[in-house]
C-alpha cells in the first residue's frame, strides 16, 4: 500500500486543446500533497491523469510518463481498470450512486472486485463509514438510497466508497468545496489519519486548508486564457507559504492572503 | 384579488392608447414603465394558462364523448349476447342466438404482446446501449437516425414483411424449438406451421424494437457524467459501468418505453391479421396456427359485421382500452416506486 507518484514530461490534451504542459513532479508515499492555483490552470486535469480517468473523455490523451512506484501506468499493457482500482478518487461534486443503498455504495468497488462474503462486506462497510466519519449518522439507515443523504454526507459517503477498497493512493478534487466547516474539519482530520496508510493528493482552492493538511504543495498557473497550464513549483508546504522560490507563487499566495 | 388586477389592466390599456398627459408627474411614468415590463408577461401567462387548461379540458371532453359513444354502441350487443361476454371463447354475434365473448381474444392479445415484449425489450435495450455507449461516434449518429426512422415505419410494412418473408422462413426455427424444447408446453406442437402465434409475436417484436430502442437511447445518453465517472473511478469495466450507472438511471425510461411498445403491440391490427390464421381458442401452443387478438379481430370482422356484430366489436375495443389503461397505471406505479427508492 501507499505508492509514490512520478510524472515525467507530462503533456495533457483535450482533443486539440493543450491543457497542461510539461509537468514533472514527484509525490511521496504516506504524505499529503496539495495542488493550488487559479481556476482553469489544470489541477483537476493533472489529478485525473494519475488514475487514468482523463481518457474517459472522448478525444482526451496524455503524453509522457506517469509512474506509480516506478511503473508507468500508461504502458499499453496496463489495464486502466486495474489502475483505477488501486488509485481511489473523490470528486468535487459528491457523486454517490443515487438509487443504490448506502451500504451498497460503500462496497460497490469491492463487489466489482468479486468480493461476496457478507460478513466481510459488512465489516468493510462499517470500517469505511467510520473512517469517513459518517457511521454514526447513517448506521440506522444503511439500506436507504445514497441520494437521500445531504450533500456533505454524500461527500463523506464517496470518501468511504473510495477507501473501502484500500487503494494505494487517494486523489481528492476539492473534496470540501460543498461542505460546511464542521464536515470540512472532519475531512481534514480524516486526511491526517489516512495519510498513515495512503498517498494523498488533494486539489483545493482553500489555501488555509492546503497549509493545514499538506506536507508539500504544488502551485499551478497559466500565462493566459487558452494557454496550457504549468506546474510552477512544488515544495514543502511551509516553504511554499513562507518563502516560495517563484514570484508567481508568492503573488498568488499573498493575493489571496492579503 | 381579481378585481383590482383587471382594473389595473384596463387602466394601462387606456394609458397605452392615449399618450400620457403632460401634467402627469415623471414618478408615475417610471412606475408605469416598470409595470409595462411586468404586465405583458403576466398577460402572456394568463393567455398561456387559458390555452393549456382549455386544451386539457377539450381533450378530456372528447375522450369522455368517445367513451360514452362506444359504450352506447356496445350495450345493445352485450344485451343480445346469450352467453357470458367475459368467459365465452366463441365469436358469433350475428348468428341466432347471438353468442360471443372476449376470453379467447383477450388471451390472444395478451399472449402475443407479452411474447413480443419478452423478445424485443432485451434486444432494444441492447441496441440502445450499443448506440449510446459502445458504437464509435461516427457510427452512433447514423445508427440512431436509422432507429428513429424505423420507429416511424407504418405497421402494415412489418405485416407484409411478416407475411411474405417471415411466415415461410420461420418454419426452420419453429421446428428447432419444438424438437429441442418441445417438453415445455409453450413449444409443444402437432406439426410445423408458418402462420402461428409465434410468428405474429415475432412480427410485433420486430415492430416495437425501434420504438423501445429509440426512447431508451434517449434516456441512456442523459445519464449524468457524475454517475458515469463515479463508476469508472471505482474501477468498473465498461459493462460494469453500464450496470452501475446507466441502467439504474435509465430504468424508469425503459419501463415507459416498454409500455409504449406494449401499447403499440396490443393495439396492432393489420400486421397481426396478416400473419395469424384466426380462430377462437385459448391455447398456449404458440407454434401451432390459431389464436386471435382483439385488434386483429376487429380489423377482420368489421366489414362483414351486422348491427349486433359491430356493437360486439366495439365492446371488445373497450376491453382493449381497459387493458392498456391497467398496464399504463401498473407501469406508472413501477416507475414511481423506483423514483421513491431513488429519492
Ligand atoms: N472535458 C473537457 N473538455 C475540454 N476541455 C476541458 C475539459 N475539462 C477541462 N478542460 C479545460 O482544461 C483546462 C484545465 O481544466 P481543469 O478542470 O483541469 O482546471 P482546474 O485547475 O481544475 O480548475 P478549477 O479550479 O476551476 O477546478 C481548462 O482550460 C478547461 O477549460
Ligand atoms: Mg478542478
Amino acid at each position: 500500500m501507499a505508492k509514490s507518484i512520478q510524472m515525467k514530461n507530462v503533456d495533457i490534451y483535450y482533443g486539440k486543446f493543450h491543457a497542461v504542459q510539461d509537468v514533472n513532479l514527484s509525490v511521496p508515499p504516506r504524505a499529503v500533497t496539495a495542488f493550488i492555483g487559479p481556476s482553469g490552470c489544470g489541477k483537476s486535469t493533472v489529478l485525473r491523469t494519475m488514475n487514468r480517468m482523463h481518457e474517459v473523455i472522448p478525444g482526451a490523451r496524455v503524453e509522457g510518463r506517469v509512474e506509480l512506484d516506478g511503473e508507468d501506468i500508461y504502458r499499453p499493457a496496463v489495464d486502466p481498470v486495474e489502475v483505477r482500482r488501486a488509485v481511489g478518487m473523490v470528486f468535487q461534486r459528491p457523486n454517490p450512486f443515487p438509487t443504490m443503498s448506502i451500504r451498497d455504495n460503500v462496497v460497490a468497488g469491492l463487489k466489482l472486485q468479486g468480493v461476496r462474503n457478507k460478513s466481510h462486506l459488512e465489516e468493510v462497510t462499517e470500517r469505511s463509514l467510520r473512517g469517513a466519519n459518517l457511521w454514526n449518522e447513517v448506521k440506522d439507515r444503511l439500506g436507504r438510497p445514497g441520494g437521500s443523504l445531504s450533500g456533505g454526507q454524500q461527500q463523506r459517503l464517496c470518501i468511504a466508497r473510495a477507501i473501502a477498497v484500500q487503494p494505494e493512493i487517494l486523489l481528492m478534487d476539492e473534496p470540501c468545496s460543498a461542505l460546511d466547516p464542521i464536515s470540512t474539519l472532519a475531512i481534514e482530520e480524516l486526511m491526517g489519519e489516512l495519510k498513515k496508510d495512503y498517498t494523498i493528493v488533494i486539489v483545493t482552492h482553500n489555501m488555509q486548508q492546503a497549509a493545514r493538511v499538506s506536507d508539500q504543495t504544488g502551485f499551478f498557473n497559466l500565462k493566459a486564457a487558452g494557454q496550457p497550464g504549468r506546474l510552477i513549483e512544488l515544495d514543502n508546504t511551509e516553504k511554499i507559504f513562507s518563502n516560495p522560490t517563484e514570484k508567481a507563487t508568492e503573488d498568488y499566495i499573498s493575493g489571496r492572503f492579503g | 384579488m381579481d378585481e383590482p388586477e383587471s382594473a389595473k389592466i384596463s387602466m394601462t390599456r387606456s394609458s397605452e392608447a392615449v399618450p400620457s398627459p403632460a401634467g402627469q408627474p415623471p414618478k408615475t411614468n417610471g412606475a408605469q414603465s416598470k409595470d409595462m415590463r411586468g404586465r405583458p408577461r403576466r398577460r402572456a401567462d394568463a393567455i398561456f394558462r387559458m390555452l393549456v387548461q382549455g386544451s386539457g379540458v377539450v381533450l378530456l371532453v372528447i375522450m369522455a364523448a368517445i367513451a360514452v359513444f362506444l359504450i352506447l354502441q356496445a350495450i345493445p350487443a352485450l344485451k343480445a349476447d346469450t352467453t357470458n361476454f367475459l368467459t365465452t371463447l366463441n365469436w358469433a354475434p350475428d348468428s341466432t342466438p347471438s353468442s360471443f365473448g372476449i376470453a379467447a381474444l383477450a388471451f390472444g392479445s395478451l399472449l402475443t404482446s407479452l411474447l413480443a415484449l419478452v423478445m424485443s425489450v432485451p434486444v432494444a435495450v441492447g441496441v440502445a446501449l450499443a448506440i449510446s455507449h459502445y458504437a464509435p461516434r461516427w457510427l452512433a449518429g447514423p445508427l440512431a437516425y436509422v432507429v428513429d426512422l424505423l420507429a416511424a415505419v407504418p405497421s402494415v410494412v412489418f405485416g407484409l414483411w411478416g407475411l411474405i418473408y417471415l411466415v415461410p422462413s420461420i418454419i426452420g426455427p419453429s421446428k428447432f424449438l419444438s424438437t429441442y424444447f418441445g417438453f415445455i408446453p409453450l413449444f409443444e406442437t402437432n406439426g410445423t406451421y408458418g402462420k402461428s402465434v409465434f410468428a405474429a409475436s415475432v412480427v410485433l417484436a420486430v415492430m416495437i424494437i425501434p420504438i423501445i430502442a429509440a426512447i431508451s437511447r434517449e434516456i441512456f445518453v442523459q445519464t449524468p457524467r457524475d454517475h458515469i465517472e463515479a463508476a469508472w473511478a471505482i474501477g468498473a469495466t465498461k459493462w460494469e459501468m453500464v450496470r452501475t450507472a446507466i441502467l439504474p438511471y435509465g430504468r424508469s425510461g425503459v419501463v415507459s418505453a416498454t409500455v409504449l411498445g406494449f401499447g403499440r403491440a396490443i393495439g396492432e391490427t393489420i400486421a397481426v391479421a396478416l400473419v395469424l390464421s384466426a380462430n377462437y381458442e385459448i391455447s398456449l401452443h404458440i407454434l401451432q396456427p390459431g389464436g386471435n387478438t382483439i385488434a386483429a379481430n376487429i380489423a377482420n370482422r368489421y366489414g362483414e359485421a351486422g348491427g349486433i356484430g359491430r356493437g360486439a366489436l366495439i365492446a371488445s375495443g373497450l376491453v382493449l382500452f381497459v387493458i392498456t389503461l391497467i398496464v399504463n397505471f401498473g407501469a406508472r406505479a413501477i416507475v414511481r416506486r423506483g423514483e421513491r427508492e431513488g429519492a
